[in-house]
């Protein structure tokens, strides 16, 4: 293919307008049909984030025109605004322990139900019914009717006669209760290590015995490793699924990100200075730097991947 | 000192369907003994079964007299060489090697050493760091049976190693792996469906059918006195001929011709002869049938022709060096009677 377009390219400079207006003959059709695709994507998703990233230097509140003010939205964030710093603790220990516990768990229950059993589409669709689920304001409800101070738990800790405290108005367990929620929603990572698990071939494990392995050392130092490209592709995913993390905050906390600020999820700040005062260009200025956070860490995962994540091609 | 093996009524179910019925065996200590018989007759999951990665479900499996039916494969004694290899892919030769002494705990420098030897002997050295995706069959197929002997087994099990190689490498490493058995002298046990690779590595060939030995003994004791009808088709290459035949007054008739063995033949109904028993030159042996040729291959060495008897029984014959003979000819074929096999209606030998 490279051969062939460096050969190629001398003569389209010499015939570039006859070459260009018969390529555009026989792609215009294909265009067409591409067209509703492509105003949607410039009309709703590239359009607005230009935009957006203009907004972020300005001063913006939806009434009066929005005025240029240079980098002042993002030297505010760093020096002079302790809710953003709130935030981004916030947001950072749910990722940091939201994301490994909820793989682990996955890939617990992966290897559970890649033991042979019996029914075992009937178990998989019922443990990736939370995460169908999962997003949905519903469950966060629910989540926080078990998690209140008469809730479901507290009901069921007195019969061993602990009082409970209310776990979601209570500053030190209000993030844990989410983190747990986030677990419970341990679905699509579980069926995409269930599709790896059954990739690793059955000798293997086999060889890895007569060689004295127990399970144990297997799993260490067979079905982990040959399992890393899998848990790199997950890991990224849920990482930036739980820096975007929104829904449950908002209706845990009734969208004010209390008790104390310990559950003001990033996503969740940047909401209340868009839509409770109107700060559009902090906002957008908010979304920017989440967008550069992910993609450090995106990048970061790649360039550290060649160390650890093991490709068979 | 080498291992011995014995398999007493030895039985395999999965769920309803038994697929080995009741085998006995014996293998003496430091023998090669091959298994072989056609796909599906149970041969690779006999040795599974002796390696542990198969639960046994009826009779005994002793290893040097202790029973071992319920021994996990670990602790057998044993290592075993893949079809598929089942190198470990993420893992360097090196450590592929070493991974089986390192779960035993044995010191770092001793690993190094016992690894350094076995990469000796299989010529191997260069490739300790290469991944597993790094290396040619016949590569890959040297570290297989290299972590193998790292751990210095007392038996070695093989389930068609050479299946994936190409025809060349598969003769070079058959003799590479008899040669290891000469230096080595462990007990091992090889399976395979290639016949020739049987007759030319085994002490002892086990011919298996559908979950049970029709026949056990020396590659010789089953190419000149085969049990039966299955194991005299089965070794041998090319394979036996086998006439249709009646017994009228005492002599055996097959092709329209009567021929006088010089022994009992009642009840027989088939006459077995080799191609490379058969001659065409009056004078030697007795003459079994007239036939007509329909062609002849000359491949140097011998000459094979492919004749119909007068009642149209395909017959295959091998010549000594290079003959000729006419297509579309008449000839007579002849046998020594001491080289004709006759079988009865349930295809048994009858010596
Ligand atoms: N897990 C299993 N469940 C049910 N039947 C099985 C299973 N494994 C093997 N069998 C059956 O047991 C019989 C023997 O299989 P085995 O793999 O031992 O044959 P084989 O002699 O090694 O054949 P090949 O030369 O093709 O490797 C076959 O009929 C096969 O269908
Ligand atoms: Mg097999």
């Amino acid at each position: 293919m490279a051969v062939n377009a460096a050969e190629a390219a001398p003569q389209n400079a010499a015939f570039s307008t006859t070459k260009w207006s018969r390529a555009w003959q026989n792609h215009a059709p294909g265009y067409l049909f591409l067209l509703p695709w492509l105003i949607g994507f410039i009309g709703l998703t590239v359009g607005p984030m230009i935009t957006s990233l203009y907004l972020s230097f300005t001063d913006f509140d939806l009434l009066t025109p929005a005025q240029w003010i240079g980098t002042a939205n993002y030297e505010r964030m760093f020096t002079n605004d302790r809710n953003f710093a709130a935030a981004m603790r916030v947001t950072f220990t749910f990722v940091l322990f939201s994301v490994p516990l909820k793989l682990a768990f996955a890939l617990a229950i992966a290897m559970l139900l890649n033991r042979g059993m019996k029914g075992l589409p009937l178990y998989r669709a019922l443990f990736y019914l939370p995460s169908l689920l999962g997003a949905s304001v519903a469950i966060a409800i629910l989540w926080r009717q078990i998690f209140a101070g008469d809730g479901l738990v507290n009901q069921f800790l007195s019969i061993f006669g602990i009082v409970g405290p209310s776990w979601i108005s209570n500053p030190n367990y209000s993030l844990w209760t989410l983190i747990i929620l986030s677990i419970w929603q341990f679905g699509s990572p579980m069926i995409i290590f269930l599709a790896g698990l059954r990739q690793i071939p059955q000798d293997m494990y086999e060889a890895a015995s007569l060689d004295g392995a127990g399970k144990w050392r297997q799993f260490w130092k067979i079905t982990l490793p040959l399992l890393t490209p899998v848990v790199f592709f997950n890991a990224i995913i849920q990482t930036i699924n739980a820096f975007q993390s929104f829904t449950p905050a908002f209706i845990i906390s009734n969208g004010t990100g209390s008790p104390i600020n310990s559950t003001l999820f990033y996503a969740l700040y940047l909401y209340n200075e868009a839509f409770s005062f109107f700060r559009m260009g902090y906002a957008s200025a908010l979304a920017w730097f989440l967008l550069f956070l992910i993609a450090c860490f995106t990048a970061f995962s790649f360039l550290t991947s060649k160390y650890w994540v093991h490709y068979d091609d | 000192m080498a291992t011995s093996i014995q398999l007493r009524q030895i039985k395999k179910a999965y769920g309803d369907v038994q697929v080995i019925h009741g085998v006995d065996l014996d293998i003496e200590p430091g023998d090669f003994t091959v298994f072989v018989g056609p796909s599906g007759c149970g041969k690779s999951t006999l040795l599974r079964m002796i390696a542990g990665l198969e639960p046994i479900t009826g009779g005994d499996l002793l290893i040097d007299g202790q029973r071992m039916n319920e021994v996990p494969a670990a602790r057998r004694g044993i290592a075993m060489v893949f079809q598929s290899y089942a190198l470990y892919p993420h893992m360097s030769v090196y450590q592929n090697l070493a991974f089986g002494l390192e779960t035993a705990k044995m010191p770092k420098a001793e690993i190094a050493q016992r690894v350094q030897r076995a990469a000796e002997i299989l010529k191997i050295e260069p490739l300790l760091k290469r991944k597993p995706k790094q290396l040619s069959g016949g590569q890959r197929q040297r570290v297989a049976i290299g972590r193998a002997i790292v751990r210095e087994p007392k038996i070695f099990l093989f389930d068609e190693p050479l299946s994936n190689l190409d025809a060349e490498l598969r003769v070079a490493m058959r003799v590479e792996i008899a040669k290891l058995h000469y230096d080595l002298g462990n007990t091992m046990i090889y399976v395979t469906h290639d016949q020739v690779e049987a007759m030319t590595m085994a002490d002892k060939i086990v011919v298996l059918r559908s979950g049970v030995i029709e026949q056990a003994g020396a590659p010789l004791e089953l190419y000149n006195n085969p049990r039966n009808l299955f194991v005299a088709g089965f070794i041998g290459s090319p394979k036996m001929n086998f006439m249709t035949s009646t017994v009228e007054a005492g002599a055996l008739r097959t092709g329209g011709v009567a021929l006088d063995l010089g022994r009992d033949v009642t009840g027989a109904t088939t006459l077995g002869i080799r191609p490379e028993h058969i001659t065409i030159v009056e004078g030697s042996g007795v003459k079994f049938a007239d036939l007509t040729v329909d062609l002849v291959e000359n491949l140097g060495g011998q000459t094979v022709v492919y004749a119909t008897t007068r009642d149209g029984q395909a017959l295959t014959i091998v010549l000594e060096g290079q003959r000729h003979v006419e297509i579309g000819s008449s000839v007579s074929a002849y046998v020594d009677p001491a080289k004709a096999h006759i079988f009865d209606a349930e295809g048994n030998a009858i010596r």
